[in-house]
């Protein structure tokens, strides 16, 4: 009896966690396909050299991190394919949208301070341990994004 | 006068006159029992864990401060080839460290 009360608080959980989880990474979706709409004409490149003809007035650093975790519901997946092996196909939205959050935040910063355009774009990722289960769990995925804005010199 | 800082090899539209060397800044942070918790049951439906974005972000500017006041105590007015490093050193503590070249442009 016990132990049927324990799945059914897993599966319970396991629902609930996929529903909530899904409807966030929808909504997450949405909103970086919006405002990656609205920055598309904006130059973010990763070549370190400047284009021909482009003349600096000024520069600075720009930056943009978030951390993100993936639902319990498709850790749960992610475990399964551990034994399986393959394509973890649940962590790779969950990768995408901290990537793509990350751009966005450091050109949206950027854009706020005035520059225009960001070269030498670079990013870097780095898994966080949980304090708990001895720091074999993951707490989340940090994901950073980090280039050198320019302000350019107006044509008269 | 704010210390430049770029992650390219020189300031864009400037050149460099004298190198300095590396200038480095760290910080180790631990994240506080309620965030914690709080992000234990954020971590169940998933999405942004916006404390530890913060925790995180917030350390590294700690780091970068650290690395200009380096920098500034050589006389250098800009860093260049800025570099980020993050590290899990122990559990629930991650290091945060920024380092570069110290130079001075005209």
């Amino acid at each position: 009896m016990e132990a049927l009360t324990q799945l059914g608080i897993t599966l319970m959980v396991l629902t609930v966690t996929y529903l909530v989880g899904s409807a966030i990474e929808r909504r997450h979706f949405d909103s970086l396909r919006k405002r990656e709409a609205r920055l598309r004409a904006f130059p973010t490149v990763t070549f370190e050299r400047l284009p021909e003809g482009w003349q600096v007035a000024d520069s600075g650093l720009a930056m943009g991190s978030t951390v993100v975790s993936l639902d319990y519901f498709k850790r749960f997946l992610a475990g399964l394919r551990g034994i399986l092996g393959g394509r973890v196909r649940s962590y790779e939205p969950l990768l995408d949208r901290a990537r793509r959050e990350a751009l966005l935040r450091m050109t949206e910063g950027a854009v706020a301070d005035g520059y225009d355009a960001i070269v030498n774009v670079r990013l870097e990722t780095s898994r966080l341990a949980s304090s708990r289960g001895r720091g074999k769990g993951t707490a989340g995925v940090e994901m950073l994004a980090f280039g050198t804005a320019v302000k350019l010199v107006r044509q008269p | 006068m704010p210390i430049l800082m770029s992650n390219t090899e020189t300031i864009p539209g400037k050149t460099i006159v004298e190198f300095y060397g590396v200038v480095s800044g760290n910080t180790v942070r631990a994240k506080h029992v309620g965030r914690d918790i709080m992000a234990g049951f954020k971590n169940l439906v998933g999405g942004e864990l916006a404390a530890y974005t913060e925790l995180l972000s917030d350390s590294r500017k700690e780091a970068v401060a650290r690395m200009l006041e380096q920098a500034e105590s050589m006389n250098a007015n800009a860093v260049v080839n800025v570099r980020f490093a993050t590290s899990s050193v122990a559990q629930g503590a991650a290091e945060l460290f920024a380092y570069g070249t110290a130079v001075r442009v005209q």
